[in-house]
């Protein structure tokens, strides 16, 4: 139809399936190589001896301020997280800014300040940068991108496609709570929740892992499209079945609330400080045990299993014990009318 | 029930409880509609199908606001959307819903002022902003979101808020239900009744109906084991060869219905003559707005010329939305009508019975 193919929609950023005819459609054909080609969250690089993770995000969060963050602490976590799921110690990052005229000076000042904290906290430098200021309206007040290097755990081999029948899929925490926050910021939502964004870096989550077990297989941190649609995307990159059961996969009382009323799935809202991890079975306790040390990882669960059955399907348990398929989402979610 | 603090049941044993009555009662293959869109999202998403005998079907009903509201109707939204001066503010499930030419989405991203909005009240309060835009409201919806719509044209004539107005598109849940029986081809054993509709309309508004037609109707709630529990009523109904009205949702539905809503709807609407989707008109199956508040009312406010047109060859959204047909059997669905390329509206709304059949492979 003409209104699929003539203009960019909003639906091509959201992570779905437009999302995934632009990359297949566009940037594939335009950059063809082997790295690219894997559609990791990171690039992962052989340079002489070293093994490199190397990836890059752009942050255009509306509101700029939201509860439990900003911008800044996000633009880095966001980077962090995803070398991280590369199995990598992040170390370096830059920051690239688009600013809008007329920005104030000292909403600036505090996403710098905060971008800082964010980088000490997860131990990396911000090296380099660049700024741009765009005339009003051209932008909407500030848009920042990252990249950042990280060095790949010795003897650490992770990858979407490495899920086996058997391992245990672990979730770190409660889903939803980025995604449900920044909605309920936007400003014409009529009614409030006190509901705060997950936003955390996850890279000394991930080390206390793999140093627990060696028999970690996928990591991933399910941010735009939420866990519904990291476990297709594993389940179709690993040629594997996915079993999870509803009721292990925790949802704040507040936060269920929301996606309630709005009809919204929980299992697709966006997070930004849990991951999924696909650990060989006999191993799933010793991980488990070493992210409960960790304040990222307090309430992580076995939420589901991997199977040999309908590979490149997600089947969830249903609370009242009836299952159904998990789909991959094909468009961003819309409030629904009553 | 709690026993030491802790249910005495689980979620999973009560509903294997209640599956299991469900099964003693059932003697015959039978058809149940579930009216109301939000039910078939639920009976999706907690997989109440495999929970039931073979020997029930379950059927999706014209009850999905979006999924009813015909092609015109959406060409006249688009049509709005080109004014100039204009900002259309809709609810969200409509962005993506295909007129004959576009969609809002797309005329969004070709520049028009167009704003998803979460009730009629947000949209008045962006007319109140923006005294230089002509705001419409699209009221699409049935008794759930009519009496709010009509709160805000109340608030409007207030306020003299009067670069406000709203399109209305309303559609009744009584009258579709009358249509669906006179229609043929439609077997259908006994209605789930929508839940949300029913706070408004009250239980009394639906006696006319199950006296005409002597059917087996229950109106039920939203969670899995409200849902379970009226499967039960209705099989135990059909078995025993009842066709009474039951209310299996008396924690928030009355018999009268809530009067306040019910004499705001009435002062600003009245019934009207209305197309649904695949169906056609039927009579006072919908709403207009009354004289006193025509200045409010976006067909008047407005010279809309929208052409009349079809559906679209060979979409089938009319047959499943009257239960006679379900997604699969349709032509169109999963080979051209898909969520990211929606032929009609049943395949783009989130309680659409097409997109939900789609999403949880449902064939």
């Amino acid at each position: 139809m003409a209104d699929k193919k003539q203009h960019i929609l909003l639906d091509h950023g959201g992570g779905g399936q437009l999302s995934h005819e632009l990359i297949s459609g566009l940037m594939l054909p335009a950059f063809r190589n082997d790295i690219l080609a894997q559609l990791n969250d990171g690039a992962l690089l052989d340079i002489g001896a070293n093994r490199l993770a190397f990836s890059t995000d752009t942050y255009v969060v509306d509101p700029v301020f939201f509860p439990g963050g900003d911008i800044g602490e996000l633009a880095v976590n966001g980077t962090v997280n995803d070398i991280a799921m590369c199995g990598a110690v992040p170390l370096f990052l830059s920051a690239g800014l688009v600013v809008e005229e007329g920005f104030a000076m000292a909403d600036l000042e505090k996403i710098l300040a905060s971008m800082g904290r964010a980088a000490d906290a997860a131990g990396v430098k911000v090296v380099t940068g660049d700024t741009k200021v765009v005339p009003r309206g051209v932008a909407d007040k500030i848009f920042i991108n990252t990249s950042g290097i990280g060095q790949i755990h010795a003897g650490v081999n992770l990858s979407a496609e490495k899920a086996r029948a058997g391992d245990c899929v672990i979730l770190s925490g409660s889903i939803a709570d980025h995604g449900m926050t920044i909605l309920l910021q936007r400003e014409e939502m009529a009614f409030e929740a006190r509901l705060q964004s997950d936003t955390a870096p996850l890279n000394f989550l991930v080390a206390r892992m793999l140093a627990a077990s060696g028999e970690i297989h996928v990591l991933r941190d399910p941010t735009r499209g939420g866990v519904g649609s990291a476990l297709n995307e594993i389940a179709v990159q690993s040629q594997v079945g996915i079993r999870i059961h509803e009721d292990r996969i925790a949802v704040k009382p507040a936060v269920a609330g929301v996606c309630d009323l709005l009809g919204f799935e929980p299992l697709y809202v966006a997070n930004e400080g849990k991951l999924l991890a696909f650990v060989a079975a006999p191993h799933a306790e010793k991980v488990l045990a070493a992210m409960h040390e960790d304040p990222c990882g307090r309430d992580a669960a076995v939420i589901g299993e991997v199977v040999a059955e309908n590979p490149g399907t997600v089947v969830m348990e249903t609370r009242i014990g009836g299952s159904r398929i998990v789909p991959m989402l094909t468009g961003e979610q819309l409030p629904r009318i009553c | 029930m709690t026993v030491n603090g802790k249910p005495a049941y689980s979620r999973k044993e009560l509903a294997a409880a209640f599956a299991a009555r469900i099964r003693d009662a059932v003697r015959r293959p039978m058809r149940l509609m579930e009216v109301c869109g939000t039910h078939t999202v639920s009976i999706f998403r907690n997989g109440i199908r495999t929970l039931l005998p073979p020997e029930i079907a379950l059927l999706s009903g014209p009850g999905c606001p979006v999924c009813v509201t015909a092609q015109q109707e959406i060409d006249a939204f688009i049509a709005l959307a080109r004014i100039e001066k204009v900002t259309v503010a809709t609810f969200g499930d409509l962005m993506r819903v295909p007129g004959t030419l576009s969609t809002l989405r797309s005329e969004k991203a070709d520049g028009r002022d167009i704003r998803m909005v979460y009730s009629a009240l947000d949209a008045l309060n962006i007319a109140a902003h923006n005294p230089d835009r002509r705001v419409v409201f699209i009221g699409v919806g049935f008794e759930t979101t009519a009496p709010t719509i009509a709160a805000s044209i109340v608030m409007a004539a207030d306020r003299g808020i009067n670069n406000f107005s709203v399109l209305a598109a309303h559609k009744l849940v009584p009258p579709v239900l009358a249509a669906l029986m006179e229609s043929g081809g439609v077997q259908i054993d006994g209605f789930l009744l929508p839940g949300h509709v029913s706070v408004i309309i009250g239980a009394q508004a639906y006696l006319p109906f199950v006296q005409q037609y002597g059917i087996p109707c229950v109106i039920a709630g939203f969670e899995a084991e409200d849902i379970l529990n009226a499967i039960l009523k209705l099989a135990r109904q059909v078995a025993n060869g009842g066709a009474r009205l039951e209310n299996a949702y008396k924690r928030v539905v009355s018999f009268e219905g809530n009067p306040r809503a019910l004499a705001l709807m009435h002062t600003v609407f009245e019934p009207v003559d209305a197309p649904w989707r695949g169906i056609g008109t039927i009579a006072a199956s919908g709403l207009k707005i009354r004289k006193d508040f025509s200045r409010f009312d976006a067909r008047k406010v407005f010279a809309l010329d929208v052409p009349e047109t079809g559906e679209p060859p060979g979409c089938a959204c009319g047959d499943v939305l009257m239960g006679r047909k379900t997604p699969p059997q349709c032509a169109l669905y999963k080979r051209i009508c898909t969520p990211a390329n929606p032929v009609g509206p049943c395949m783009v709304s989130s309680e659409g019975s097409c997109a939900a059949y789609y999403r949880y492979h449902g064939d």
